[in-house]
């Protein structure tokens, strides 16, 4: 981890990996702690934080009792099809592969509670639609790349949309507004109908 | 106890001290752009620094008032009238019950604040009665027919704290991917008179210039980003986020700029020149 200056009011830890950066993350959550994809990002006075980070360890992700959520899914995504012909699977495999294992929140952006969740079955690793739609409902399950996501709210997206969940992923009115932020374990379940 | 909006004008915002913290839930920082002229509106009329305010965007903005109350516009350089009586920028002045305040179009700056005594109560989302203009959290933008809802007046006014900063050189503290460019591409970008783009929001505004090259070219994985962080876009020109930029960003960065120097890119015109000055990154 190298530590890179973010003008006078933050730090950014710079990390060789996602697992790197979560035990930083999660040694850092009081500090108000900002994930990456490979990063972790500190707001205060620069020199304040260094000393924070200098008698700070990362945290053995093993150790750390994180929320897990279960997410039931009807797997009746308009890009199934297209997600089973460029991964050569069935329609079915698709749905057992995002089943099959625990999905872990990486990082937010996008759009507020948008996760991007990670630690999925790697055969699901698909690129972005070319045609981005201009407005994905909200509850859809999108697959880009090696990650995962729920959209928390109608808005656009370019994500392969293999599904759709009732649960509620935003919420202004709950504490805290979202189900999944950064740590979340995340398990897709199929969805009675 | 409330004003109501006659004409929103160019574009016309609640805004206040916004949602610091919330980033990891995907909500951006928000708030006033120009938190100095937020802060001087305020301290006018006897409210608190970060009180709700309307930010305006090129002025043109007329409210009535409903009861008498106090307000105080900070800002940008424009006429305002009430009822017609020029009053100036940068003072306290009453509007009696029936008033209507008019802002004319900025002659220096774009961005002006409105507060008044008590300060805006509308119903705050996440803590913050701020419109995040890139998620859609906070009021609506305001139309014509809308009723503010004010606060009751508690506070004595403060002096003014005197004009803002005059800045066309921004300091930037490089980094945190400064060596993802070229050393020729750094110099590039600190020697050049970068032109603000018409493109040019609350989220980021964009410089017309020379292409930077890039020494890495890889994709960079994404990474949290804050309010003054200067991407460098796939085309090689600089964006400097605003109040309502993504919580993270696929773009390196190649240096942000230092916080002070933020609010004043609130007031830069498209066609502004804007220049960067390295300053040493706090050890």
């Amino acid at each position: 981890m190298r530590l890179r200056p973010v003008g006078d009011r933050a730090l950014l830890l710079d990390c060789d990996s996602l697992d790197e950066a979560r035990g930083w993350h999660a040694a850092l959550a009081d500090a108000d702690a900002v994930m990456g994809a490979r990063t972790v990002l500190l707001r205060g006075e620069p020199a304040d934080l260094r000393a924070l980070v200098e008698r700070t360890a990362p945290v053995d992700l093993e150790t750390v009792d994180a929320r897990t959520v279960e997410v039931p899914v009807v797997y009746d995504g308009e890009d199934l099809d297209e997600v089973a012909s460029l991964t050569g699977l069935s329609a079915d495999e698709v749905v057992a592969a995002h089943t099959g294992s625990e999905w872990v929140a990486a990082f937010g952006g996008f759009a507020p509670g948008f996760a991007y969740l990670v630690g999925g079955d790697p055969r699901l690793q698909v690129p972005r639609r070319s045609d981005p739609r201009t407005r994905v409902p909200a509850g859809s399950i999108g697959l880009a790349g090696e990650f995962s996501a729920v959209y928390p709210r109608s808005s656009p997206g370019g994500w392969q949309l293999i599904g759709r969940t009732d649960l509620p992923t935003w919420d202004v009115r709950r504490d805290p507004p979202a189900l999944v932020t950064a740590g979340t374990r995340v398990r897709f379940v199929v969805a009675d109908r | 106890m409330s004003l109501v909006v006659e004409k929103p004008g160019g574009r016309s915002l609640v805004q206040d001290g916004g949602r610091p913290g919330l980033a990891g839930l995907g909500v951006g920082p928000s708030g006033a752009f120009d938190r100095v002229a937020m802060r001087r509106a305020n301290g006018l009329v006897g409210n608190g620094p970060d009180a709700a305010v309307v930010e305006m965007l090129a002025g043109g903005l007329a409210v009535r008032a409903d009861s008498d109350h106090v307000v105080a516009v900070a800002g940008a350089t424009t006429e305002l009238s009430v009822d017609g009586e020029t009053v100036l920028v940068g003072s306290a002045f009453p509007l009696p019950a029936g008033a209507t305040l008019t802002l004319g179009r900025p002659t220096a700056g774009v961005r002006s604040y409105l507060a008044v005594a008590g300060g805006l109560d509308v119903e705050p989302v996440l803590g913050s009665r701020s419109t995040d203009t890139l998620s859609g959290i906070g009021p609506a933008p305001l139309g014509p027919g809308d009723v503010l809802p004010v606060g009751r007046a508690e506070g004595a006014a403060e002096p003014d704290e005197g004009p803002p900063l005059d800045v066309t050189t921004y300091d930037v503290v490089l980094g945190p991917r400064d060596d993802w460019f070229t050393d020729a591409a750094v110099d590039l970008f600190l020697a050049t008179d970068w032109t603000l783009s018409p493109r040019c929001d609350r989220v980021g505004l964009r410089l017309d210039g020379p292409a930077l090259e890039r020494a890495i070219t890889d994709e960079l994985p994404s990474e949290p980003c804050v309010r003054g962080s200067i991407q460098v876009t796939a085309e090689g020109l600089p964006i400097v986020l605003g109040p309502d930029h993504p919580v993270t960003g696929g773009y390196p960065v190649i240096a942000v700029v230092v916080d002070a120097h933020t609010d004043r890119l609130a007031q830069a015109r498209p066609g502004d020149v804007v220049r960067f000055s390295r300053v040493a990154a706090s050890t």
